[in-house]
């Protein structure tokens, strides 16, 4: 990987970012420009599948810098996101000094609580320089990680420094770019956001899903794309408990080509319903004249 | 006269007058703006582009708006505040503060004025004795009395009770992990730490056990008319308990659903409730509870209810259009959560039988079904919420209704 400078304005950054496939709305990419330039976290929020995590990939890739990704879960402790002493090995290494006879005990705690020993977690390894440059660091569903976390995280977030207690202060020398994201199981501390530039990521516009099915399906056909995408566009007006995101309109898409669909039938989108709505209660209110109606608005102009 | 931003050409220092005075609006307008994010947002303005009015947009937003709800208030304020220099100042007279935003006589102000105003009667030394005597009894009276037929000075003593009360902690095991002398996990790191004291002889095992912390409490308040001589005191009732736990989150609905739990935050009482009040709109109307938990399932479920929350639905139940949907949305709320119980003042008559129609509908949906209209029954309640929690509902499959 080969480190490449960062964009210098907006419109250089949504360049960046469609190099690699990403169709950014230009309030994301102002939002993303603005979190490399101030080195600030950027906390993204939005419904699940609308490509906030895609966003950390697409930049570490097309920055070349390298992608640590911490999935948060409930109970993520220090040891599994920080660090961790490698129990095993210290062990091993107390007897081998007992072994040896004579046993300094000042030398043996600095010995065995040396860095060798340490078990780096993806947000000790964020804070290490890197010869690409200061890696990514994506936090991803900070909301399902819980409270006593979230606290931890404020010391990381703006001081890009962490203290082991055996160890010392470690101290990122560049502050990483950090992403996190959050599909609002559960609120955030505004403590922790006010460290953090915000972004509402929503879903896109027609014009840019249909750029986005394109870029992402090269050999899907106009008429089913636009299809795909008006059908998607009227689902999410309606009052669904979990409306589709890209994810699952790319998802369906996928599948219809999967299945050599040249446009939407009720067989075929009754079949394949299930990539786009996931709760049977929404699967179940759009059956029969609803489903019909759906499929005629959808292709009626092609 | 602070100048538009679309009017500057070189950033000069009408600039830092501009953000500081926008960030003064968006204070008033209720949007928590600290001064770090003026220097924040000063910083941002430098990096970008100011030519570009949605770039200068985006940015400010990201800084000054953290909560998605707020968006649309800062967006408003953001057309109205820049524009052109002639404009702005009859436009910004026209700021649409936000009802809670507007200035209002501290909550306080009246407990002051009650405090000043009382008649000094009550020092006669023969009335004190009586009052003492009388106090005892009173106090019985009061646990059984309904709060409906309460007079104002009986409500203020009930409520004092209340504040009184505290919710023992039902605990629920984590997935994380505290020092316990009998957990079944060992904790090397310290053992390690102890063993290097004996020079790495390893002496006894430090362990760790599950932390356990209180479950989520959800509260769902009717606030429609029929409710109106209860929700005061109910009111009182999630205060103290808000106060005494972190993980507590309260509706209000009658015909719309409102989120009051960051009112209830604040310690004083009286403060916190008259925050209830003025974020609600429709109080004392009428209720519609399907439409109502329709739309806490939708918005809310997700958010609140994940870490195995006991949900407290305290409404009469009196509901004109039960159908399937109330029947539906009940049932999803009671699988989306551990422990569903409905507290309904109309219990409170003995002879009480299930006809309306609402009430048929709602109750094959819950786990509990009490009483709640004097201080027995909240009492009760108390020790029913510490008693030990049902294993996990959301695996059991119900019969549908």
């Amino acid at each position: 990987m080969s480190a490449v400078a960062l964009p210098a304005s907006v419109d250089a950054m949504l360049e960046l970012l469609s190099s690699r496939g990403y169709l950014a709305e230009r309030a994301l990419a102002t939002v993303t420009y603005l979190s490399l330039r101030m080195g600030r976290p950027l906390f993204l929020e939005g419904e699940a599948g609308v490509g906030k995590t895609e966003i950390a990939k697409v930049l570490s890739a097309a920055l070349g810098r390298k992608l640590i990704r911490l999935q948060c879960y409930e109970g993520l402790d220090v040891a599994s996101a920080v660090y961790e002493w490698n129990s095993a090995a210290q062990m091993i290494a107390i007897r081998l000094a007992e072994a040896g006879g004579d046993v300094d005990r000042d030398q043996l705690t600095s010995d065995i609580f040396a860095e060798r020993y340490l078990i780096k977690r993806p947000l000790l390894q964020a804070l290490e320089p890197d010869v690409a440059g200061s890696p990514v660091l994506l936090i991803d569903e900070l909301d399902r990680a819980d409270e006593a976390f979230e606290a931890y995280l404020l010391e990381i977030l703006s001081d890009f420094q962490v203290t082991i207690p055996e160890f010392g202060t470690v101290k990122a020398p560049h502050p990483p770019i950090v992403i996190i994201t959050s599909n609002r199981t559960r609120e955030i501390h505004d403590a922790l956001k006010r460290r953090c530039l915000y972004h509402w990521v929503d879903y896109p516009s027609a014009e840019r899903e249909l750029a986005i099915v394109k870029t992402r399906l090269p050999g899907i056909s106009q008429r089913l794309s636009q299809q795909v995408v008006r059908f998607v566009q009227a689902l999410r007006d309606q009052d669904f408990y979990k409306s589709p995101g890209v994810a699952e309109t790319l998802d369906w898409a996928t599948a219809l080509t999967e299945l050599d669909a040249r446009s939407l039938n009720a067989e075929v989108v009754g079949d394949t319903l299930g990539a786009l709505l996931k709760y049977q209660d929404d699967i179940a209110r759009m059956q029969g004249d609803q489903l019909q109606k759906a499929i005629k608005d959808a292709t009626s102009e092609t | 006269m602070p100048t538009s931003i679309n009017h500057l050409a070189p950033p000069t220092g009408g600039i830092a007058d501009n953000i500081a005075g926008f960030a003064r609006a968006l204070r008033a307008a209720g949007l928590p703006v600290g001064p770090g994010a003026v220097i924040d947002a000063m910083t941002a303005l430098e990096v970008i582009d100011i030519g570009k009015r949605p770039d200068v947009f985006t940015t400010l937003e990201s800084i000054f708006v953290k909560r998605h709800e707020h968006a649309l208030i800062f967006a408003q304020a953001f057309d109205l505040f820049f524009r052109p220099a002639e404009e702005w100042k009859s436009m910004l007279d026209s700021v649409p503060l936000p009802d809670h935003a507007k200035k209002k006589p501290p909550p306080a102000s009246r407990r002051v004025q009650e405090a000043m105003s009382q008649p000094h009667t009550h020092e006669e030394p023969q009335a004190q004795e009586q009052d003492l005597r009388l106090s005892v009894s009173d106090r019985e009276v009061l646990q059984k009395k309904d709060f409906a037929q309460m007079s104002a000075a009986e409500i203020a003593e009930v409520a004092r009770a209340i504040a009184k009360m505290r919710l023992p902690q039902a605990e629920l095991k984590t997935r994380r992990y505290t020092a316990d002398p009998r957990g079944h996990r060992i904790d090397m790191r310290k053992t390690l730490r102890q063993a290097l004291r004996t020079e790495g002889e390893i002496i006894n095992f430090h362990r760790l056990g599950r932390l356990e912390k209180p479950a989520p409490i959800v509260a769902l308040l009717d606030i429609s008319g029929s409710m109106s001589e209860y929700t005061r005191l109910f009111l009182h009732f999630l205060h103290a308990i808000t106060d005494a736990r972190k993980r507590v989150s309260v509706f209000l609905f009658g015909t719309r659903l409102t989120n009051v739990t960051r009112s209830l935050r604040q310690r004083d009482p009286d403060e916190a409730l008259a925050s209830c009040s003025a974020n609600v709109e429709d109080w004392a109307g009428g209720t519609r509870i399907a439409t109502s938990l329709q739309t806490f399932n939708k918005q809310w479920a997700r958010r609140v209810l994940g870490q195995g929350a006991i949900v407290l639905l305290i409404s009469d139940g009196l509901e004109r259009e039960a159908d399937a949907k109330l029947a539906f949305e009940m049932d999803r709320l009671h699988r989306s959560c551990r422990r569903l119980i409905w507290l309904n003042p109309l219990l409170r008559y003995s002879g009480f039988e299930a006809k309306a129609q609402g009430i048929k509908t709602m109750l094959p949906h819950v786990d509990e079904f009490r009483p709640v209209h004097n201080l027995t029954s909240i009492e009760a309640l108390i020790s029913a919420l510490s008693s030990p929690l049902p294993a996990h509902s959301r695996n059991v499959i119900r019969p549908a209704a």
